[in-house]
């Protein structure tokens, strides 16, 4: 580990300039270093937790390596991973959404609804749902551009809002898979890889992040993003028009929590009006534990997957050990603190 | 005018005779008046920075320095007053419009992202992006070649120090922080830098590295106009410099016509120029 960490010394020149590297290296302590990589590779951190609670589990339940358990795992993460993506990049920009559940909720009884019962074709239907989508995030972000008001106020408000709309719209009733089109339902459809079974809605959400990935680390937009939740003033100073990033963030959210709703209509094979109660601060929770700082700028993509499977894990091992529900809920609990504890002392390198 | 101070560098500071002051100013503001109510910030302020030279621009608080500079790069918009960019009248309404004209500042509060890493500073909001469809379509940026470019142009200002420019701004100490946003507002053919306080936060052996800097950027034939508090970095990298007081120019002095005992006093009105 202290090889990677460590820098190329250049070759200096006697009385030439002391270079960064050296001069940094003398100061380094184990811990240190330890920081610093953890620092440059924010996914780093839940990518080892991961690791060391795969194998524990693995050790205290040979069930959990089960195909058909592991196949489970995926599925149960599929929804959030995906409103998970949503969030981070929310987050990212220093901001938070608590309407993420909501909007994908709202956006799964329109595509049922429209689909079932006013016989809308199913492609049409999951446009409708992408449309809702869109807008549910165009709202967001306008609150937030527009009305200055910070995103926790905003979502908090529009929570309650896509929530009331949801009910109202649907009656309070869920529509069931039968009465749904089977392109709806596809996503909850399983393949088998070498004997797990995987859901189409698992394949949508991985292809989700790898797009993410891509966008937040090759493109400018990405870049943009990154430097708005970093530091507002000075994006705009380098020339970024931080409302149109901030807005887009919310637009492109509301798009991916669409998706969301069609992998979940899949998943539970049913349009439920009650079904993202506990998704909007799930999603939070992944993105957290996954190494995203709650401060902005710093964290990945694939760290936010990596805190969805994590939190995944921790149930199904868990339950799997014989443990009460009650456990799973506070071992969540804990891995939430620990993790926000980390990103504090791993921000601190900013000197 | 200020002829006097004019001759006084151009034959005392010993420059090449390609860089003196004779010619035609880059940045020209004639009579610049700002008022804020009524309070005057600036009243009828001239201003000549030419080709190849550090003017210095010192004055108390309150005296104008800051409004100045925000005319000059289009933060503030004059009352009156004209500003000539190589003999062109330029209208500055957004700073954007000056960066279009060349004029880069380097803001007090150094406009750096610090998570992101040198290069990504560097081409912050003006990403190069990959050659084809790759760029057009998929808007890729081209990562290697900004990387490159950086490593150029902070070789080009002589920075040794920072040899890695995927580091992170946030692990560079604050005399290699301000050589990126120096880098920054040099790159890109830029053709006035302009510079507010850039040694606030540094110590000695930093500051010498940003007064280098800044000799650098003169050599290279980008003019710097540099504000600040410290007589020393002052007195020690301006080929000449405008002294503001009560919103108006005192006078133009340069280190040898005058010592900072005396710029101290022009400066605080205990003796006229």
């Amino acid at each position: 580990m202290s090889d990677t960490s460590t820098p190329p010394v250049q070759a200096k020149t006697e009385g030439g300039p002391v270079d960064l590297a050296t001069e940094f290296l003398d100061r380094s302590t184990p811990l240190s270093r330890i920081r610093n990589l953890l620092h440059r590779y924010p996914a780093l951190s839940p990518a080892i937790v991961l690791i060391i609670a795969v194998t524990v589990f693995g050790i205290i339940s040979p069930r959990f390596f089960y195909v058909n358990n592991l196949s489970l795992i995926t599925q149960q993460v599929a929804v959030v991973g995906t409103l998970a993506i949503a969030q981070t990049l929310v987050i990212l920009t220093a901001g938070i959404d608590l309407s993420v559940g909501a909007i994908m909720v709202l956006s799964s009884m329109v595509v049922a609804q429209t689909a079932s019962q006013n016989h809308v074709p199913a492609v049409l239907a999951l446009l409708l749902g992408l449309v809702v989508g869109l807008a549910a995030g165009a709202l967001n972000g306008i609150l937030v551009t527009r009305l200055k008001l910070p995103p926790f106020i905003v979502t908090l408000g529009t929570l309650n809002i896509f929530l009331a709309v949801t009910l109202l719209y649907s009656n309070s009733a869920s529509v069931i898979g039968q009465n749904i089109p089977d392109l709806i339902t596809s996503t909850g459809a399983t393949f088998k890889v070498g004997g797990v079974g995987i859901t189409y809605g698992v394949v949508a959400m991985l292809v989700l992040y790898i797009i993410m990935a891509f966008i937040m680390s090759r493109t400018a937009w990405g870049r943009h993003v990154y430097a708005v939740g970093d530091d507002k003033e000075s994006a705009r100073l380098a020339g970024i028009s931080v409302n149109r990033v901030l807005l887009s963030v919310y637009v492109a959210a509301g798009a991916i929590l669409a998706i969301g709703a069609w992998i979940q209509i899949g998943r539970a094979d049913a349009a439920s009006p009650n079904a993202g109660n506990d998704l909007n601060l799930d999603s939070i929770t992944a993105v957290v534990i996954g190494g995203t700082s709650l401060f902005g700028g710093r964290g990945t993509i694939w760290g936010s997957l990596l805190g969805a499977l994590i939190v995944g894990v921790f149930r199904n091992g868990l339950a799997l050990a014989g443990l009460d529900v009650l456990y799973q809920t506070l071992a969540v609990g804990i891995l939430i603190i620990v993790a926000v504890s980390l990103d504090q002392w791993i921000r601190k390198v900013r000197n | 005018m200020d002829s006097k101070g004019a001759q006084l560098s151009a034959t005392e500071a010993g420059r090449p005779a390609s860089t003196l002051p004779f010619t035609q100013p880059i940045l020209h503001a004639k009579g610049l008046v700002k008022t804020y109510g009524k309070v005057v910030g600036l009243d009828g302020v001239d201003l000549e920075l030419y080709q190849g030279e550090v003017l210095a621009i010192i004055g108390d608080n309150g005296a104008g320095k800051s409004t100045l500079i925000k005319c000059l790069t289009g933060a503030e918009i004059p009352d009156g007053g004209e500003i000539f960019l190589n003999g062109r009248r330029t209208n500055f309404k957004r700073p954007q419009d000056a960066k279009q004209f060349g004029i880069e500042t380097v803001y007090q509060g150094l406009a750096v992202s610090p998570a992101l890493d040198i290069a990504s500073n560097l081409y912050l909001g003006r990403e190069l992006r990959k050659p084809g469809i790759a760029g057009s379509v998929f808007r890729i940026m081209d990562t290697k070649r900004m990387r490159q470019n950086t490593k150029a142009e902070l070789d080009r200002l002589g920075i040794t120090t920072l040899q890695d420019v995927t580091v992170a701004i946030e692990n560079l100490s604050g005399g290699q922080r301000q050589a990126v946003a120096v880098a920054r507002a040099a790159a890109f053919g830029s053709k006035v830098v302009v510079l507010d306080e850039p040694t606030a936060a540094l110590g000695v052996r930093e500051s010498k590295q940003v007064l280098d800097l800044i000799r650098r950027l003169r050599d290279e034939g980008i003019p710097v106009i540099l504000v600040s508090h410290n007589m020393p970095n002052v007195f020690e990298v301006a080929d000449r410099i405008h002294i503001q007081r009560l919103g108006k120019r005192a006078a133009v002095i340069t280190p040898q016509s005058h010592t900072m005992t005396e710029a101290v006093a022009i400066m605080t009105g205990a003796s006229a120029a």
